[in-house]
């Protein structure tokens, strides 16, 4: 005898309406609370207050030569800043940008000529481009060589060649002094 | 009859046995009214700040907090430089470097209160053989909580006649014990306040309270506040679910 | 068990080839269910959501969580202090473990209360008492994990109860630890099968809820299912009202967890372990108190052990020390005050347990001990002279007439 509609029938009319209105004010109230009681648990995996406390790195350019590339670490990614000569500035700026596969003019990536700040990751598949070195190989375009699948930078850290798809990204920084740079 | 009076002592024996270490062996702590306690409570920023002036001045001598980073001091209400200031009067060791050295470089913001000793071996050479106890959860992990730390501050009193305390030794009536190793650490007039407040020996010792319990508490305030919200939120769900319940069992009964 | 019709031609084509619908629907929505059932039969469904809030909160906490030695106790702090939302999942796991017990205890005395050990579901009470068991052990290794004082000396302490036993009690410790005293070996395995056995309780909640639903929900009357009319299906009815006692429960729990967070902590487990000092009052967590005092109470090593184990065990065969065909002690009128009085006895040796071992508390402790065990031989006593109150016809009747209980006469009801 007992199941539900049996029960509604018994009621009065309005009562059973009344009950429906109840029971769907009800369930949303509860579903609601429940998608909001599961944000703490997920957001919990999201980086915590240390992990972003250490998103900011700060570098002394002082010792970096011209021509020389020193990596840093940030955010747990390396960084390629170069020191770079005036021919590297020249041929990076001399590229027909209406030629690349991700068109950038070289002045829009640095704020400072002689400085080229990238984050090291190849935009394929995310090894690390070889070229940091002194007897690195470093392309055919002179900038960075990724061993992983051959795709080639130029000396303003964009694709020139090989399947990456995506120039070498530019992190956010600032020149706190001439020769000091925050990274992120 | 039987069954009314043993519930009720059931519930007497629950409540007794629910309140931890009646206070039989110590003294009863004094109870301070604290702006943090009870549902509605929060920290007051300006005596958390004037707390932290006195752990960096008086107990940061001797005494670590090594799970606070100086970055937390920006809920207290410090800005991004003073806090960078505030790290930066301290060394720590960093590297090794390119050259395969440690350094030294000044604290940043996202490093933890330097401790006054490189090691525990350290702190208990420099401090007659006792380890100052790090602060980071104190009034967690004392009975009376903010009240002990109070009790502690302003416990040194004359031991009285008879009590032998020993060599390098201090009588405290609020520790476990009564001697510590601790020299009286405040006075009146032991720090100027920044903000002119009257620095009375009782006003030092509650404000380093207040500091304490928030350095061991970091999340008082948002989980007070949450809680509130979540409470609110619950009383109303229950109170339908409960509508919900009497209707549908409404021919049942 | 047949399959259902369902109107959805996907959940038909599903159902057919894997019931879990018709599962579902006869065990959560169409199982009848005894009408009579009062709010103590909401504990058994609280039990279940705070395992799966411990399970969930559990995992999340283990994301970021070391079982190192060196580590463990700051992990623990930067989950505190850094992790967004950290404080509440720790919380709401530690103060978890608290209500989680809260609920199975009174959920377990509702059983002895109204006889719901009994013929035919000695099983399900067996499966309880696993349960239980496990849910000890679970606890146990989750306490060793912070890594404080009380977490270091309470595992020292209670794996050197394994010590006692006779021959291999050195060896069993000995690998039980992974060395010679509790260290980093410990805190790994530890946290190991503290992070399994919680699926192991859920496997065994799945067997108590098939074993339940094999011999039938017991009621307040204690009188069997007669027919249709005694009984309701589970849904609406029930979910409803297990429903509304999670709201309940809920507020209480959060109540604590946002405004009393260390209600059931002792400060000394927020100082780091420290194997070189020994702190001066050890306690046990509150649910082991009871079990803590009998074996305080025995004055012999390994006697106090086959106590504390034995308090536990002797549930077991509560379905044969308990003669009587009669389930509800409303109508013992002896089990009832012996039942109220084992009750107070489990919540004085519990206080007994929380205080240091001197002074009155000893041969209080022994006296309250004896009084424990005492229990059940005086139930085997009972059960043969009681002279139970007459019993209701059915569950029906007395529902729907409104009447007292005591009016359909009807001297036993049958086994």
């Amino acid at each position: 005898m007992a199941n539900m509609s049996t029960h509604t029938q018994g009621l009065p009319p309005g009562d059973a309406s009344r009950r429906d209105f109840l029971l769907y004010a009800t369930t949303a109230v509860g579903v609601a609370g429940t998608a909001m009681a599961l944000w703490p648990f997920i957001n919990s995996m999201n980086p915590s207050a240390d992990t972003l406390a250490m998103s900011t790195t700060e570098v002394d350019l002082s010792s970096v030569a011209e021509g020389q590339a020193i990596t840093v670490t940030w955010r747990g990614k390396p960084v390629f800043i170069r020191h770079r000569t005036a021919a590297e500035i020249e041929e990076a700026k001399a590229v027909n940008i209406g030629d690349l596969r991700d068109p950038e003019a070289d002045d829009k990536r640095v704020k400072k000529p002689q400085w080229l700040i990238v984050v090291g990751v190849c935009t394929h598949l995310g090894c690390i481009p070889l070229g940091q070195k002194a007897g690195d190989p470093r392309g055919e375009f002179g900038g960075w060589f990724c061993p992983c699948h051959g795709s080639q930078y130029d000396t303003s850290g964009r694709i020139r060649k090989g399947p990456a798809p995506l120039n070498l990204p530019v992190p956010a920084y600032t020149f706190l002094t001439d020769t000091t740079v925050r990274i992120g | 009859m039987m069954r009314k009076f043993l519930l009720s002592t059931m519930a007497a024996a629950f409540v007794a046995a629910a309140t931890p270490a009646l206070a039989a062996e110590k003294a009863e702590l004094e109870h301070h009214n604290w702006s943090f306690q009870g549902v509605f409570g929060q920290y007051d920023k300006a005596q958390l700040r004037r707390g932290f002036q006195v752990f960096r001045e008086i107990c940061s001598n001797c005494h670590s907090m090594k799970l606070v980073a100086y970055r937390n001091l920006s809920a207290l209400g410090f800005t991004e430089d003073e806090i960078k200031a505030i790290a930066a009067e301290k060394q720590v060791t960093d590297g090794p470097n390119d050259q395969g050295d440690m350094f030294q470089r000044p604290a940043k913001p996202s490093d933890h209160i330097v401790p006054p000793f490189p090691n525990d071996q350290a702190a208990r050479v420099a401090n007659n053989g006792a380890l100052p106890p790090d602060l980071s959860l104190m009034t967690k992990a004392r009975e009376g909580g903010p009240d002990y730390v109070y009790a502690i501050l302003t416990g040194f009193v004359d031991a009285p006649a008879g009590f032998k305390v020993n060599d390098g030794m201090y009588y405290n009536q609020a520790f476990p014990g009564h001697q510590i190793a601790m020299p009286p650490p405040i006075s009146d007039e032991a720090v100027t306040y920044a903000d002119g407040t009257k620095a009375t020996k009782e006003q030092i010792a509650t404000d380093a309270a207040a500091f304490l319990n928030w350095a061991a508490e970091p999340e008082l305030d948002t989980r007070h506040s949450l809680g509130l919200k979540v409470l609110g939120f619950l009383l109303v769900l229950t109170a339908m679910l409960y509508a919900l319940k009497r209707k549908i069992w409404a021919n049942v009964h | 068990m047949s399959g259902s019709q369902f109107n959805n031609k996907v959940i038909q084509w599903f159902d057919d080839r894997l019931p879990i619908f018709s599962m579902l629907q006869h065990s959560a929505v169409e199982y009848p269910t005894p009408r009579n059932l009062n709010y103590w039969w909401n504990f058994g469904s609280l039990a279940g959501l705070m395992l799966v809030i411990m399970i969930l909160s559990g995992i999340f906490l283990a994301m970021a969580y070391t079982p190192n030695e060196a580590l463990a106790f700051n992990s623990v702090e930067r989950i505190m202090r850094d992790v967004n939302y950290g404080w509440l999942l720790r919380y709401m796991h530690m103060n978890g473990a608290s209500f989680f017990f809260v609920c199975v205890y009174i959920h377990i005395f509702r059983g002895l209360y109204y006889g719901s050990y009994k013929a035919p579901r000695e099983v399900l009470w067996w499966l309880g008492l696993v349960i239980y068991l496990t849910m000890m052990g679970t606890a146990f290794m989750g306490y060793c994990l912070p890594w404080g004082q009380l977490s270091f000396w309470g595992t020292t302490v209670i794996t050197n109860l394994f010590s006692a036993i006779p021959v291999v009690g050195d060896a069993i410790t000995t690998w039980l630890w992974g060395g010679f005293s509790v260290a980093n070996p410990t805190l790994n395995r530890f946290f190991a099968l503290h992070y399994l056995l919680p699926f192991v309780i859920f496997a065994l909640v799945f067997l108590h809820v098939v074993a339940l639903h094999t011999t039938k929900s017991n009621n307040p009357l204690g009188i069997d299912v007669k027919g249709p009319q005694d009984t309701i299906p589970f849904h609406p009815y029930y979910t409803i009202k297990d429903l509304f006692g999670i709201g309940v429960l809920l507020m209480v729990y959060l109540g604590v967890v946002f405004f009393l967070p260390n209600f059931f902590v002792e400060p000394t487990n927020y100082i780091p372990a420290n194997p070189m000092v020994t702190p001066p009052h050890i306690v046990p967590e509150w649910y082991f108190l009871p079990f803590y005092a009998i074996l305080r109470s025995v004055p012999d090593k390994l006697g106090g052990v086959i106590a504390m184990f034995g308090a536990i065990v002797i549930f077991f065969f509560l379905p044969w020390i308990d003669r009587s065909k009669v389930r509800s002690a409303k109508f013992r009128p002896i089990y009832k005050q012996l039942f109220w009085i084992f009750a107070l006895v489990c919540v004085v040796l519990g206080y007994i347990g929380s205080q240091p071992p001197e002074g009155s508390m000893v041969p209080l402790g022994r006296v309250f001990s004896v009084a424990y065990f005492a229990f059940f031989p005086l139930l085997w006593l009972i059960s043969k002279v009681e002279k139970p109150k007459p019993l209701p016809q059915s569950i029906a009747a007395p529902v729907l007439k409104g009447a007292s209980v005591g009016h359909a006469a009807q001297p036993m009801e049958k086994a």
